[in-house]
């Protein structure tokens, strides 16, 4: 039998995007692993592990990560499910407002919300001083463990609350039904049926957030003072100017960073593999209308916590329409901040559009053949690809940020400084939104249409660009502008990667935020937060629906 | 034009696992024929292995003397109608019904006059702008048919295309499909598992179970003279009881375990002889009779459904054998539960097996693809 051997182009595909991941993930975590156990000179070395382990304050730094985490996923936890619960369960005024306001919450950049709540809570804060002038109560302080809790809590909570609610829309009101039949109702039912039907989401949700905690870098900087966090110490091992330089240490602690967040991981899996089941609902949960005193007391509970939570937003958009005075507040108001805002960081915003679209034009390319490999050409290096392509996911930014420097910063491949090597550690962090929305759209997808196209005479090309690519549109884009915003509020790794040439929009608000001129922050912030709104917007109009998932 | 399809010593494995082996098929030109089976029996396999999207690993596939089997899907000149239609979600009826022709960047005119032509035909033109999940069922398998037809393809090949409608759309959508086919004259290979569907649409039947081909024959052939017990048992209702075929002076005697002797007249001349046989005897083929001294096999009735034209009764023999028996109902009572009965047999309608199952004794058995 003769056989016609044709080179297709997705096996070329395939080993090109096996290359990229090989070249600009897996080398310079391999890297990594490589310069935390030999020495300069080349000689095998465990001093860097030693050293870490050897002393109590960096034993402290990892003891207070998990600390501050755990603890932030327990206070998401309590706030994030309850929330769902009576968001999806009774009718409530106002609901989608509140939830577009719950999802800006989720999108902005945790150090802006640290920073607002340090001009709101802080030392001369405004809620602090009125509260000590009306009441004589002096707050406990906000710098340290508590700031950190609070911020985290509030950034992170809706994504549990998002999570839930989608895992709540797939409960069948039967379900419910039955269980109120056989005398199962109000809390009993909360915790017996619906509760446990939540659990699988609830713990992708847990790990979700712990991840997110435990990696933040933004948060324990601005607002931890002597509270020092993991991700931080992983940069100042790197950077600082008295411990810098040390790099071996620095790969070494960002080598434990990784393990840890990969034994959460596979810790999470296991648990979730005992919950595993598949839901879908043909009649959903119908909402309704609370009585009497419950009714209020849920409206207070789901306003209070998006009044808290979206109150730094609002804070932050009020004192950029302040009047300033060199760095300092005057009475009245005035366009002043956004001026010279525009003035000193007008690069800044141009670079977060040329990088952030650099990104995503590459992001949304790579997420589409990503998606076909993995969907459509099941093999062992496709499988691969799979495997790598989430790698990011556990990764803590500040040590991907790390890694690629080490990488790069030496012939025969210079990127350190560019452009270039920002792009890349974005699309690295971002990819996995994309991918995962676009593969799923794909996975719905029966291959039938492409044969269908194929057997009316479309070649393979044609079928790819004008069946699969335009219906897989929806999943393509949602997931591109979820991996956008979180471009655009992006900081652990490009704090790592710029240069004066390459500050983008939240490195240039760092930087103000730190050198003290809130006015100039507050307007660069606003900026960001608009973006961002935009973007959801066109969000929600494109996939039709008020549902963001992360 | 439509051709002729020669299937020859095709095998199909799926790593070791073989799931056709060696299968040999011919498939006349311009007619409409079905690959009948239960699920898993290889007949989406060997249809797709036809359309090219199945890998071939032997055997030779011709359409007329043209070996297809290196032919790219696309260059097969195929129409294809899947189980879930394959409608393109992203373009209107039109563009959809269109897509083939612009494929082979026929003229604007051509696309747009061959493209109406087909839509009238289906009765989808007042849909044409429509997007199709606004579309039924039954109006999205129209859109697949006109989409498949319009190509002016050599062959049709169908995937249990009405498998996703309900009963009343499925009776209905198989007589447009049938009348269609004679329409347009093209040879349409047909997949489903509905026997029923099988025996109303097709000009010939390939019976098929575990990756071959256990007759071939029209409808008529295979129901009444099916080639072996699968396909008795397959095609209808059959009830088997075991029994002995004798030799008596000279005459083929067919005798009942249960204890009943009748006379064959149409056992095949080199099967007359003493051998233990399975008889298949469709639920129409007994004579129910409530006279005692009446001949035929004892039973006592258990139960009995009254459906309109005909009346189903459930019985037990003597030896605890269950079996079936339809009769056309009458205007006087139900027979009553517990009644003892006693069945005659259309003998001229039953069927005869070897004891193994695979060939039926009688004479008349047509199998087109018997060697």
């Amino acid at each position: 039998m003769k056989k016609t051997k044709k080179l297709d182009l997705w096996v070329i595909v395939s080993l090109a995007i096996l290359g990229c991941y090989l070249l600009f993930l897996i080398y310079p975590l391999f890297n990594l692993l490589r310069q935390s156990v030999f020495d300069s000179t080349g000689a095998f070395t465990l001093e860097y592990f030693e050293k870490f382990f050897g002393k109590s304050y960096y034993l402290s730094t990892l003891w207070n990560s998990f600390k501050v985490s755990v603890a932030a996923t327990v206070i998401t936890l309590v706030i994030g499910v309850p929330l769902a619960y009576v968001y999806n369960m009774y009718y409530i005024r106002g609901r989608g407002f509140l939830q577009i306001i719950i999802i800006l919450c989720s999108m902005s950049a945790p150090f802006i919300g640290a920073y607002s709540w340090i001009l709101l809570l802080g030392n001369s804060g405004l809620i602090r001083k009125a509260i000590k002038s009306l009441l004589g109560i002096t707050l406990p302080s906000i710098y340290g463990f508590n700031g950190i809790l609070l911020v985290l809590s509030l950034q992170l909570f809706p994504l549990v609350f998002l999570y839930v609610s989608g895992a709540m829309k797939n409960i069948d009101n039967s379900l419910l039904e039955a269980s109120e039949n056989m005398g199962c109702k109000g809390a009993k039912r909360f915790f017996k049926v619906i509760l446990p039907l939540c659990m699988p989401t609830i713990l992708a949700a847990t790990l979700l957030v712990f991840m997110r905690a435990f990696a933040d870098f933004g948060t324990p900087l601005l607002i931890g003072q002597g509270y020092r966090t993991f991700p931080v110490e992983i940069y100042n091992a790197f950077f600082s100017e008295t411990a810098g330089g040390d790099y071996g240490f620095a790969c070494a602690t960002s080598v434990i960073a990784i393990v840890i967040t990969t034994v959460v991981f596979l810790l999470q899996k296991r648990t979730a593999n005992r919950f595993s089941f598949t839901m879908n609902a043909l009649h959903p949960i119908e909402r309704r209308k609370a009585k009497g005193p419950f009714n209020v007391l849920i409206h207070i509970f789901a306003y209070g916590v998006v009044a808290v939570a979206f109150m730094p937003q609002v804070y932050i958009l009020y004192q950029s329409f302040r009047k300033t005075s060199g760095k300092a507040f005057v009475p009245g108001y005035s366009l002043d901040s956004y001026r010279s805002a525009l003035e000193v960081a007008g690069s800044a915003i141009k670079n977060t559009f040329v990088i952030g679209l650099g990104a995503l034009a590459l992001i949304i390319l790579m997420a589409v053949l990503v998606a076909y490999l993995v969907v459509r050409r099941k093999n062992t290096a496709n499988n691969v690809i799979d495997i790598m392509s989430m790698l990011p996911y556990i990764i803590p930014g500040s040590v991907v940020g790390i890694a690629l420097i080490m990488a790069f910063n030496q012939k025969p491949l210079i990127l350190t400084g560019t452009m270039i090597i920002m792009i890349i550690a974005l699309v690295i962090r971002r990819l996995p939104y994309t991918i995962r929305s676009s593969v799923a759209t794909l996975q719905q997808i029966p291959i039938t249409v492409e044969e269908a196209a194929i057997s009316l005479g479309a070649s393979k090309v044609k079928t790819f660009f004008l069946i699969t690519v335009p219906m897989m549109a929806n999943g393509i884009i949602s997931g591109a502008i979820l991996s956008w915003v979180t471009i655009i509020t992006e900081l652990s790794t490009a704090i790592c990667l710029y240069t004066v040439r390459t500050q983008t929009l939240t490195l240039a608000i760092y930087v103000y935020v730190s050198r003290g001129n809130d006015g100039i922050a507050a307007a660069l912030a606003t900026i960001l937060s608009l973006t961002t709104v935009v973007s959801l917007c066109i969000f929600m109009k494109v996939s039709k629906s008020k549902d963001v998932t992360l | 034009m439509s051709v002729c399809i020669r299937i020859k010593d095709a095998v199909k494995k799926y790593g070791d696992n073989t799931i056709i082996s060696d299968l040999s098929l011919d498939i006349k030109e311009g007619e409409f024929f079905t690959l009948l089976g239960p699920s898993g029996c290889g007949k989406t396999t060997l249809l797709r292995m036809i359309a090219g999207f199945n890998s071939i690993e032997g055997g030779d596939f011709y359409f007329n003397d043209k070996r297809i089997n290196d032919i790219d899907p696309a260059q097969r000149n195929i129409g294809m109608v899947f189980q879930n239609y394959a409608i393109f979600p992203h373009m209107t009826v039109r563009d959809n019904v269109a897509f083939g022709l612009k494929n082979r960047k026929e003229s604007k005119q051509t696309i747009q006059a061959e493209t109406d032509k087909f839509m009238e035909l289906m009765h989808i033109k007042e849909y044409a702008d429509r997007m199709p999940d606004r579309l039924s069922g039954g109006q999205q398998q129209r859109v697949a048919l006109a989409r498949a037809l319009v190509i002016k393809p050599d062959v049709l090949l169908m995937d249990e295309p009405l498998s996703n409608l309900d009963a009343k759309l499925r009776v209905e959508m198989r007589t447009v499909i049938k009348e269609i086919q004679h329409t347009v004259g093209i040879t349409n290979v047909y997949v489903t598992h509905d026997q029923e569907e099988a025996m109303a649409v097709s000009d010939r039947i390939a019976v098929m179970n575990q990756g071959d081909i256990q007759q071939v024959g029209t409808p008529k052939d295979i129901y009444q003279r099916p080639a072996n017990l699968f396909v008795a048992t397959f095609i209808g209702r059959s009830n088997i009881l075991p029994g002995k075929l004798k030799v008596v002076d000279g005459k083929a005697v067919l005798g009942f375990d249960a204890g009943f002797e009748v006379e064959m007249e149409n056992v095949l001349p080199e099967q007359k002889k003493d051998q233990p046989v399975q008889i298949s005897v469709r639920p129409e083929e007994f004579v129910l009779q409530t006279a005692q001294d009446a001949e035929g096999l004892k039973a006592t009735i258990d139960s009995s459904v009254f459906l309109g034209l005909n009346t189903h009764y459930f019985a037990h023999m003597d030896d605890g054998e269950r079996i079936e028996i339809v009769q056309e109902s009458q205007i006087d009572s139900v027979i009553p539960d517990g009644t003892v009965i006693r069945l005659g047999i259309k003998k001229e309608k039953i069927n005869v097996f070897g004891a193994d199952g695979a060939h039926n004794l009688l004479e008349g058995v047509r199998d087109d693809n018997a060697v």
